[in-house]
């Protein structure tokens, strides 16, 4: 298992919300994330198929499942952003696509054109856009949340670095810093750690366990089956539907792996024991 | 030397001209900067064909041509994202048919229109910058004013949009909201820069100075900045070359931004040919598989 920080990441700035005491006792029961009956069909193809689960806050939560099996997409249509056949996701008692002001999204790092004229520093402020408000500038606050973020990530002395000369790892753990700076409730990670140094995936997994235990609801999708998967709390099986979905033991089960990966991880089942 | 700078300022007309040269070339270089990182070089491309019919149009009925080139590009980039949504076909493939229907049709009116007005479709075509008044000055001065404020104003929101798109999505920003203001600034720029190059090499203002400064600067404000220096310098020193050796106004600035490129695409200390030519070397291997299909190449296998 990773090493366990057990400090907070950002005490000053992330409990203290405008609202104080009653604020951050709230914060301590988070609301869980409610999936019922979830279809995405992508022009004719379908992507998901009714697909009903509760995500925990304060537990790593990994999406596993083949190539194609629709990780990505229940990422992206639990947050609106891809249009929905059916089904609902609620957060609290509304909709989550109605408050993607507490999501902190990582998209695929493949996605991302990184020849695009910016620094380190200006991708994570991108964080800070939602939370500075239209027609305004970066606060002194956002500053400092996002110089901590940077901090956290290990990434500051890369600040004025054009993103475009940076490793993979480096990439990855500028967009943590970007969800970091965004103080959100909810961390949405989509196969963060492909293409990545064995300390980037220390630097993420750290984070996202201090994350957890700050009773934050953390989604990352997970392509491989390797050592990483140990750090997960909860997994979610899909293969166009859902296959199995809990604590990571009943998760790995073969007869689960057996129908998600069609037979093809046999030699897997030694790692559910 | 002085008296070479202010000879043609003395003429009203050259006046307008440099004004209208020197904010059309802010405008685009700043406004084509969104162009080029979203890599849609092509859509300014499709708008500034697209808006012909909408300039026939409304000089037939004789509305403002301004008014009527807005129209008619806001359409067509509408046109273009209902094709590509709607259907399997690709964007690119989307800009090129809607594009050259809009282009065909206004050439097809101003012909039609030629015979009883008195219109040039050479002015439609590449300019006729001489030929501005002041009132274009102050349309010019009032689309330029409205479309900088308005990117100022939405910088951050509109650099995470045009970075990532879906990242931007997912912090709640109004994407397809901020997408339809982008094409509105695309639109409106092209409009704005009809008088001064034409249609055909209004891309060239949009794209050139951007990608010039993208070769030697790596932040997004400061890439619209010294891409409008870049722009406006191009846009003066063409309308003096135009002026004292009598050459067309819109491609003599068209050429000075594109030696501006040319300079920075070989010396740029990042970037550059023959500053790091370890990466000028696209050709060697075409020239590798050329020689390797030779008869003389093969039968020695």
């Amino acid at each position: 298992m990773t090493a366990m920080n057990p400090q907070f990441p950002f005490p000053a700035v992330s409990l203290c919300q405008p609202g104080g005491v009653k604020q951050v006792a709230q914060s301590l029961i988070q609301p869980k994330v409610t999936v019922s009956q979830l279809t995405v069909h992508y022009r004719m193809v379908q992507a998901l198929q009714n697909v009903s689960l509760t995500i925990q806050p304060g537990r790593l939560t990994g999406i596993i499942g083949p190539n194609g099996a629709g990780k990505s997409t229940m990422l992206k249509a639990m947050l609106g952003l891809v249009p929905v056949m059916q089904g609902d996701v609620i957060y609290g008692d509304h909709p989550l696509a109605d408050q993607l002001d507490r999501v902190a999204y990582v998209p695929q790092r493949s996605q991302i054109d990184w020849t695009y004229p910016a620094t380190v520093w200006d991708v994570v402020m991108m964080g800070r856009v939602r939370k500075a408000g239209w027609f305004r500038r970066f606060s002194n606050v956002s500053r400092q949340v996002a110089l901590s973020a940077l901090d956290r990530v290990g990434m500051s002395e890369f600040r004025d670095r054009p993103i475009g000369q940076l490793s993979g790892g480096q990439q990855q753990r500028v967009f943590l810093a970007r969800a970091l700076a965004e103080e959100a409730d909810i961390f949405c990670l989509d196969e963060p750690l492909t293409g990545i140094d064995q300390k980037t995936e220390t630097v993420i997994f750290d984070i996202l366990r201090e994350l957890a235990q700050a009773e934050k609801t953390v989604i990352v999708v997970n392509h491989d089956l390797g050592e990483a998967i140990t750090h997960f709390d909860d997994l979610i099986l899909l293969n166009r539907e859902l296959i199995a979905c809990g604590d990571r033991q009943s998760v790995l089960r073969p007869e689960n792996m057996h129908k998600g990966y069609g037979g093809m991880v046999n030699f897997f089942s030694t790692m559910a024991a | 030397m002085l008296q070479l700078l202010l000879e043609p300022l003395q003429y009203d007309f050259m006046q307008r001209s440099l004004i209208v040269a020197v904010l059309v070339g802010i405008l685009c270089a700043v406004v084509g900067s969104y162009l080029m990182v979203q890599r849609l070089a092509l859509l300014g491309d499709a708008i500034s064909h697209s808006v012909m019919p909408g300039l026939a149009i409304a000089f037939a009925i004789e509305a403002n041509i301004f008014i009527g080139a807005f129209i008619a590009g806001v359409l067509s980039t509408l046109l273009i994202a209902l094709i590509h949504t709607r259907s399997p076909i690709k964007e690119d493939t989307a800009m090129g048919i809607v594009f050259s229907a809009f282009f065909a049709l206004g050439i097809t009116l101003i012909t039609v229109i030629q015979k009883t007005n008195k219109v040039d479709l050479n002015h439609f075509l590449f300019g006729n910058i001489l030929g501005v008044s002041w009132s274009d000055v102050i349309s010019t001065v009032v689309i330029a004013a409205i479309v900088v404020v308005i990117i100022v104003l939405i910088f951050k929101e509109l650099q995470f949009y045009t970075f990532d798109p879906v990242g931007a999505q997912a912090a709640g920003l109004p994407v397809n909201l901020l997408n339809f203001g982008l094409m509105i600034l695309i639109a409106l720029t092209i409009v704005a820069s009809l008088k001064v190059v034409g249609v055909i090499l209004v891309l060239a203002l949009l794209v050139t100075p951007g990608a010039t400064a993208y070769l030697l600067v790596t932040r997004l404000h400061w890439m619209m900045i010294l891409g409008a220096l870049l722009s406006v310098i191009s846009s003066v020193s063409g309308m003096y070359l135009s002026y004292y050796f009598n050459l067309p106004s819109g491609p003599a600035v068209v050429l000075v931004s594109a030696s501006f490129f040319t300079v920075a695409f070989l010396f740029s200390p990042q970037h550059g040919l023959l500053t790091h030519p370890q990466s000028g070397s696209a050709l060697t291997p075409l020239w590798r598989e050329v020689k390797g299909l030779l008869p003389w190449q093969r039968s020695r296998r």
